[in-house]
């Protein structure tokens, strides 16, 4: 049996869980106070997920830059892929919170959406 | 001149929260100030997510927790004047405040809730030696650079300072290509949450030094690199440990300043260990009408209590206005911190003009494990709660009920201590 632990990050809390493994197996998970604590450690042992926030240009717009973010967690593995597929993006103007601006933001399946309202200015 | 009944200075998180709740407690005349050209505050620049979920019970970013505030001031019709700048308040609540479109104006106000929030603490208040190249950030500086602005202020970065807004930055900068060296704490363990240790430095492998700071400056015109030091026990550099790292750009994280300059000029008495204003169970400070809440009062990690405390202050000043005028306070307690607390939040208590339940928020002066948070009433030990980890970088609170204190009659002080187990 072998012991791990970790930190849950659903929340501020941050609870220390320890997980008991035998091999691969998951036995139990301790120290969390919620129910999203057990589900955060037996995801993250087996595959890590995590929201992806960024900012993506506006054209256009009253502001320069719109802030953008997966619309659900997508695998750690992709997070360097996912914001490197955002460079080159530009949305146009108006822009409104949950439009999406990518849609299967590096084939994870997931879209990217904004995060806040961008007016569009007149030229 | 213009007479509302209750001006809120701020329009950033606690005074948007503080609006709707005045306003949810029947105060039709209220009017927000905001000097930015948006409300929403900081929040606006918090891209990050990990928002609201005590508030709205999922999971939002910065301005998508703005927002929801935002939204609720519109609904309700509150006014709000952008662009705005208070210029002095005096003692007797009227307003000075600017604008393009208004010019100079004054505002009679029958309440007033502070709610301007806290500034970054600079490089001059660190007494780092060395030239002034640029290339030296403040951590919040840099975030509304690299999220607003869209400008990357550097490539090479190194963090002085492990508090919530320098580990965001540290993953942001990663994320938009740059290289983070490494994360200095002059302090032994971490001003910032867990999770963000987590999520922002574990994840992207970028080294934490705990117990170090930087001692040298490099570079003329531009930064080109500084040098970390260990500390001792004291916070003095220990000689021999000395390493370079070379970087054009350093932010700094070192801590927040609540920003009372206003609450100054008018006369409200400030507590020298938060910075904020002293206040009473209704979040009132020494001159009556004058309420604080948010960042302003103290510093918060987390934005979901500034709004309920922003929540408890707009509706302390809604009672003030309707009852028009003080509270009879004859038997007032205070609340007093012993052995690993630096401060509590109100300070002093009238059991008869608390809501039935009152959130009492402190923070510790160190890290301490497998203790508990008591609490005295006079000599007589009321709570004992245990902990696994109190620390600086995370809040703590106890709730208080009225059916307790009013349980106590003639009780003077309320002590509030870390033992250890």
């Amino acid at each position: 049996m072998e012991k791990k632990n970790l930190i849950c990050i659903n929340c501020p809390l941050g609870c220390m869980l320890t997980v008991t493994m035998e091999g691969d197996q998951i036995l139990g998970v301790a120290g969390n106070t919620c129910k999203r604590g057990e589900a955060y450690a037996r995801k993250e042992l087996k595959n890590p997920t995590r929201i992806v926030t960024s900012t993506v240009k506006v054209t256009g717009g009253s502001e320069r830059m719109v802030p953008v973010k997966t619309k659900s967690d997508i695998p750690k593995g992709k997070v360097l892929e996912c914001v490197r597929a955002l460079k080159n993006v530009a949305a146009k103007a108006p822009v409104h919170m949950g439009d999406v601006i990518v849609q299967n933001v590096a084939g994870t399946g997931v879209d990217l959406v904004a995060t806040r309202d961008v007016e569009a200015v007149k030229i | 001149m213009e007479n509302y009944d209750i001006v809120i200075i701020g329009g950033g998180p606690a005074g948007l929260a503080a609006a709707v709740s005045a306003r949810e407690n029947g105060i039709s005349r209220i009017v927000i100030l905001e000097r930015d050209k948006e409300l929403g505050g900081i929040l606006n620049q918090c891209i990050h997510n990990g928002f609201g979920l005590h508030t709205f019970k999922e999971e939002l970013t910065g301005p998508e927790y703005a927002g929801r505030f935002i939204d609720q001031v519109r609904e309700l019709g509150i006014e709000y004047r952008l662009n705005t700048m208070v210029m002095e308040i005096s003692s007797g609540k009227t307003v000075t405040a600017m604008n393009r479109k208004d010019g100079l104006f004054q505002i009679q106000a029958k309440a007033v809730i502070l709610a301007m929030g806290c500034r970054e603490r600079p490089r001059g208040a660190l007494n780092i030696p060395g030239y002034r190249p640029a290339g030296i950030f403040s951590a919040g500086t840099a975030q509304r650079l690299v999220n607003m602005e869209g400008y990357l202020p550097g490539r090479e970065v190194v963090i002085l300072g492990s508090g919530d807004i320098g580990l965001i930055m540290a993953r942001r900068m990663t994320l938009e290509g740059a290289k983070v060296k490494v994360v200095a704490e002059l302090m032994p363990y971490s001003g910032g949450l867990k999770r963000n240790i987590v999520q922002c430095l574990d994840d992207y492998g970028i080294p934490l030094k705990l117990s170090h700071t930087v001692v040298e400056i490099r570079g003329k015109e531009r930064l080109e690199g500084i040098t970390l030091a260990e500390v001792d026990g004291r916070g003095k550099p220990v000689p021999g440990t000395e390493e370079f790292y070379s970087c054009d750009t350093l932010l700094l994280s070192v801590g927040l300043i609540p920003e009372n300059e206003l609450s100054g000029g008018m006369g409200v008495e400030l507590n020298p260990v938060t910075s904020g204003p002293r206040v009473n169970e209704s979040l009132e400070t020494n001159l009556e009408g004058v309420f604080a809440c948010g960042n302003v009062l103290h510093v918060h990690d987390l934005v979901d209590f500034v709004s309920e405390e922003a929540k408890a202050a707009g509706r302390n000043a809604a009672k003030y206005i309707r009852r028009s005028g003080a509270a009879g306070r004859d038997s007032v307690i205070r609340l007093t911190t012993g052995e690993g607390i630096r401060y509590t939040v109100p300070e002093t208590i009238c059991a008869a003009c608390m809501d039935d339940r009152l959130t009492v928020r402190f923070r510790a002066g160190n890290v301490y494990k497998n203790c508990y948070v008591s609490v005295y009433f006079d000599k007589e030990r009321m709570i004992r709660r245990k902990k696994a980890v109190v620390a600086p970088g995370e809040m703590e609170e106890i709730v208080l009920t009225k059916e307790q204190l009013l349980g106590h009659p003639g009780l003077e002080t309320i002590h509030v201590k870390i033992e250890e187990a």
